[in-house]
Formats: C-alpha cells, sequence, structure tokens
C-alpha cells in the first residue's frame, strides 16, 4: 500500500520534475561531458573534431602569451575588485546600520547601480566617461590636471573596469546590512561594558557573526568576477585592449570560440576556469571551518 | 571618591549627547557624498542625452537653454535598423523568459519542496552545484547544439534554456520559499480531493506570489541586460535586442555622436529604473532575503 503511494507520488515528482529535468541533461550535464571530449580536440565546426590529446592545454600553457595574459588580467581584476568590494559594501553597510534617517531611500539609491552595472547602457557611459574629453578628465581638469584617455591607455584600462564592478556594490552591501541587523545589541552593549570602543567592538563582535554571509559574498562576487564580460568587450570594442590590458579570460575564450571558431581550444579554456574555481570553491569550504562562525549549535 | 563621580558625569553625559547629533551628520554627509558620485555620471549622462551634440563633450553641469529631443530622433532611426524594431524584440525575449522561468522553476521546486522521490537528495546535490557551475562550460557546446538544431537567428538559444530550468537559482529561491509555507494547507487540500496538480496550482502558487514576483523581476533585469547571448546567436539587424543595437550604435557612429548614444542608452535604462521605482521593496527583500544579484 505505502510502496505504491510512494511509487505514484514518484511518478509525479518526476512529471513535475521533467522540464528541469530535460535541462539538465540536454543543456547542462551533456554539453559539459561534450565540451570535456572536445577540450582534447580541434575542431572548428566545419569538419569534425580532431583527437589532438593535451595539445590544446599545452599551446595554452607554453605557446600562447595572449592565453597567459588574460589569466594575469582575469587574477588582478579578481583580486583587487573583489576585496575592495567587499570592503566598501561593509563600511556602507556599517554606516547605514544603525538607525539612520532615511535608510530606505539610501539602501534604494545604493541598490539602483546594481541593477545597471551589466547593461551596455551603463559600459557605453564608462567608455565617454574615462575617454580623453570624458567627464572623469573634465572634473580632473577643474583642478588643473590633465590626464589621457584612461581606456585608451594599457596602464589604466583595466582600472575603468575595476571602478564599474565596485559602482555596482549595492547588492553586497544589502546583504551585509541585512546581516549586520540579526547582530543582537545585547552582545554590543555587554562589550561596550567592558570597555570595549567601537572598532574593537567591529572586529570582536559585529566581524565574526559576520563571517557565513562574508563567505557568501567572496564566493559568489569571486565567482561573478572571473566571468566579467559584458564590461570589457564594450568598453575595449571586442578587443581586450589596449595592448590586451582588458583581455578578461570570457572575452579571450569568446574570441577563441566565436571569432576563431577554435571549439576545442575555448573548450579546454572553459575547463581550466571551471577547475580553477571548483578549486578556490572547494578550498573556501574547507578553510571555512576555520573561520567562518555557525552559531551555537555546534 | 563620590565627588570625583559626581564631577565626572556631567562631562561623560555631554560627550555622549553631543556625538551622536555631530556624527550623524557626517555619516549623512559621507553618505551623499558617496551617491553624488556613484549617480552623478548616470543623472549627467540623462542630461546631455537632452543636450545638442555640440554641448554634451564641453560640459560637466546639467543645464542648458537648448534643451532639444533631436539626440533621441537622431538615436532612434540611426545604426542599420531602428530602435523601434531592437525594443520589440527586448521586450519578446524578456518576455517569454519570464514565463519560462517562472513555469519551469515552479514546477521543479514544488517537487522538491513537497514530494517525495527516488534520488532527491543527489537532484537537489545536483541542483546546488549547478548553481555554482560557471556558464563557460556549457557556453561552447551549448552553441554546437543550437547550431545543429539550425536554432541560429532565432529566439529558441535564447529562450527554451529557461523554460528548462537552467536558472537553478531562482528554483532553490522558490524551494525555500515554499518549505516555510504550512503542510497543514496541503493536507486539508488533499481531503477535499486535489492532486497534486491542484495543490500546486490552486494553493501553492497562489501564496508564492512573493517569490514569483522576485523571480520575474530578476528574469527581467537579467534578460534586458544580456549581451553574450544574443551576440552569440543573433546576427540579423532584425533580431537584435536593445542591447546589441546600442553597442553596433557604438561602432557605427564611434565617438562623434554621444549625444544620440546617450539618448538610446537612457531609453535602454530606462524600463530596469521603472521596474526598480514600482518594485523596488520586492528587488530589495529579495536580493536580502536570498542573496540573489
Amino acid at each position: 500500500m505505502k510502496n505504491t503511494r510512494t511509487g505514484r507520488e514518484g511518478l509525479t515528482a518526476y512529471l513535475f520534475l521533467s522540464p528541469w529535468l530535460a535541462g539538465i541533461v540536454l543543456l547542462t550535464l551533456g554539453p559539459m561531458l561534450y565540451s570535456a571530449y572536445l577540450a582534447f580536440t580541434s575542431y572548428d565546426l566545419l569538419s569534425a573534431p580532431r583527437w589532438i590529446g593535451l595539445d590544446n592545454f599545452r599551446r595554452m600553457f607554453t605557446a600562447d602569451p595572449r592565453y597567459l595574459s588574460s589569466v594575469k588580467v582575469t587574477l588582478i581584476y579578481v583580486v583587487v575588485s573583489v576585496p575592495l568590494l567587499l570592503i566598501v559594501s561593509m563600511v556602507l553597510a556599517l554606516l547605514l546600520n544603525k538607525g539612520i534617517k532615511f535608510l530606505s531611500g539610501y539602501r534604494a539609491l545604493f541598490y539602483l547601480p546594481s541593477l545597471m552595472g551589466a547593461s551596455v547602457a551603463i559600459a557605453v557611459l564608462w567608455r565617454q566617461m574615462f575617454g580623453s574629453t570624458g567627464l572623469v578628465n573634465q572634473v580632473l581638469g577643474l583642478f588643473g590636471i590633465t590626464h589621457g584617455s584612461w581606456v585608451g591607455s594599457p596602464g589604466t584600462a583595466l582600472w575603468t573596469i575595476v571602478t564599474l564592478n565596485l559602482w555596482a556594490f549595492g547588492a553586497t552591501m544589502i546583504i551585509f546590512l541585512a546581516g549586520l541587523r540579526q547582530v543582537p545589541a545585547e552582545l554590543h552593549e555587554a562589550a561596550a561594558v567592558d570597555g570595549a570602543g567601537p572598532i574593537r567592538r567591529f572586529f570582536s563582535v559585529t566581524l565574526p557573526l559576520m563571517t557565513p554571509l562574508i563567505f557568501f559574498n567572496l564566493l559568489l562576487d569571486t565567482i561573478h568576477a572571473f566571468q566579467v564580460f559584458t564590461g570589457a568587450f564594450v568598453v575595449s570594442r571586442g578587443s581586450g585592449g589596449p595592448a590586451d590590458s582588458t583581455l578578461f579570460y570570457t572575452l579571450y575564450l569568446y574570441q577563441q570560440g566565436f571569432a576563431e571558431l577554435k571549439m576545442g581550444y575555448a573548450s579546454a579554456m572553459a575547463w581550466v576556469l571551471v577547475i580553477v574555481l571548483a578549486a578556490f570553491t572547494g578550498f573556501l569550504f574547507l578553510t571555512a571551518k576555520r573561520w567562518v562562525y555557525y552559531g551555537d549549535e555546534r | 571618591m563620590t565627588a570625583v563621580t559626581v564631577g565626572a558625569r556631567p562631562l561623560f553625559g555631554r560627550r555622549k549627547t553631543r556625538n551622536p547629533l555631530v556624527i550623524g551628520l557626517l555619516r549623512h554627509a559621507l553618505l551623499i557624498g558617496v551617491l553624488i558620485v556613484m549617480l552623478y555620471p548616470v543623472i549627467w549622462m540623462v542630461a546631455a542625452s537632452f543636450r545638442p551634440s555640440a554641448e554634451v563633450m564641453n560640459s560637466l553641469g546639467l543645464f542648458s537653454k537648448n534643451y532639444t529631443l533631436d539626440n533621441y530622433r537622431h538615436g532612434w532611426s540611426a545604426g542599420q535598423l531602428n530602435f523601434s524594431r531592437y525594443f520589440v524584440n527586448s521586450v519578446a525575449i524578456t518576455a517569454l523568459s519570464i514565463v519560462g522561468n517562472l513555469v519551469s522553476c515552479s514546477l521543479t521546486a514544488y517537487a522538491f519542496a513537497r514530494l517525495e522521490f527516488p534520488f532527491k537528495r543527489i537532484l537537489f546535490g545536483v541542483l546546488l552545484a549547478t548553481m555554482l557551475l560557471p556558464y563557460h562550460v556549457t557556453l561552447v557546446p551549448q552553441y554546437i547544439l543550437f547550431n545543429e538544431l539550425a536554432w541560429m537567428n532565432t529566439y529558441l538559444p535564447l529562450v527554451v534554456p529557461k523554460w528548462l530550468g537552467v536558472e537553478a537559482f531562482f528554483i532553490f529561491l522558490m524551494v525555500q520559499f515554499i518549505r516555510t509555507l504550512p503542510r497543514e494547507l496541503d493536507d486539508a487540500a488533499r481531503i477535499d480531493g486535489c492532486g497534486h496538480w491542484r495543490t500546486f496550482s490552486r494553493i501553492i502558487m497562489p501564496l508564492a506570489l512573493p517569490a514569483l514576483g522576485t523571480t520575474a523581476l530578476f528574469t527581467f533585469i537579467a534578460s534586458w541586460n544580456d549581451f553574450l547571448g544574443p551576440l552569440l546567436y543573433l546576427n540579423r539587424p532584425e533580431l537584435w535586442t536593445v542591447s546589441l543595437g546600442l553597442n553596433s550604435f557604438l561602432d557605427v557612429t564611434g565617438e562623434s555622436a554621444y549625444g544620440s548614444l546617450f539618448a538610446m542608452s537612457t531609453l535602454a535604462l530606462a524600463p530596469i529604473v521603472g521596474f526598480f521605482l514600482v518594485a523596488q521593496k520586492l528587488l530589495i527583500e529579495g536580493v536580502a532575503t536570498t542573496g540573489l544579484k
């Protein structure tokens, strides 16, 4: 009796799940396996894939300086922009936390750029803003500073993309703010009675309680930062220039895969990224025990 | 001893009453300063879009005696086709994506939240894993697949994945939401003779409206802003979205026509700002409670 009921429920469940299951098989797992195979081939869509063993990977690390510079650009970007984003988000969340007036107004306005940051329209604006006669140089001109184009110079182009990412810090800030409001006031009061100043209270009370959210934001913002594309594409007009200084990993993958139709090479690149991100995620989860506070349940 | 305490008290008290006011004002000043730096470029862009082209590049301010709609007129019909076509295309793709996500994610979420079935834990693990999977790994093989299916230059590659629930985050969000709904409702429905389909469509879905709303809003924003998808699959200008239209407009006009570029950028952002104004509460709660970005 019970078996037939659970059997029927299982059948119903799989009916409900069928669109998702089809998606998992046809659009995620199947393609993943296929791209794992393609990573060991040379394939240009026109003739059948040709098995070349580890050649794609060998070329990546020994014979393709542009690949290595895309790795460098992406790593610099991730290492700079993610901590910057977390710190700015945390500082602003702290500023907004303690019963400030117009909280919902501030929160909304800080959040708005998060909705627009990935758009072509804002990238177009960024390209103007950091151009040679753009808004930034006009402001600097007021102070008598002259500077060339920020997007046109290899030394500064990457930083314009960093600011574009930083500009959209609102979502991360809101997550921190939601967490800060959960920090029990009694703990702060107790620490204050014990003579801890605001800075000491932040590091000894607030920060440990916020570690689960720091963990969450660090993980998602890092994964997100590895995948940056639209801003870099629009600002550099798809080239990753000047001098490959904004050649992000995804942009180079796009160029190799879809402009030069090196499907095998692009697949190999994608798998290297997956492995790096999986290693990073695994590392983060492993170290989490040491620094993420999970409450009193343990 | 007593004298010292009494003597010290006013000093202590004064510091406590004066500081919050000063600190509060400083805090507001700092926040407003940051907001101005952040939002001024966008406000400036909107203002510039209404100014004659000659004024755009040489003015930091917002005001002009010569406000005009010329940039909008010129921009709207510039490019290989006009922007009305791009807007219609973007709206179509976005609408189909939203409906697809709502249908596929809610069906999947109901099964995970309410039903027992073989391999449930494994499949839920798969769901969570796909949330962290970078899209790059499926980019190339999906492109090959859609190319084989002759779906190039159709909206299918952009829309069909949504109908097959590839956006795992929304499923997870709905699972979490449905789990908070009391089971007694399902039991009552079952006693009244409702099967799972009716329980899903008549009981759970109406109660899950906030989660559905959050999903719809974030799908709207993601589809509207999407650039890589249309760039890969839509080569014919009559199929282009607003994002692609803007991008090609930049290619065609270069730096010379920032006035019209800004006008079209403003129009491209307008729906996002519009939805933000209407539904900012739902959006912000969505971020705060689920970590959606």
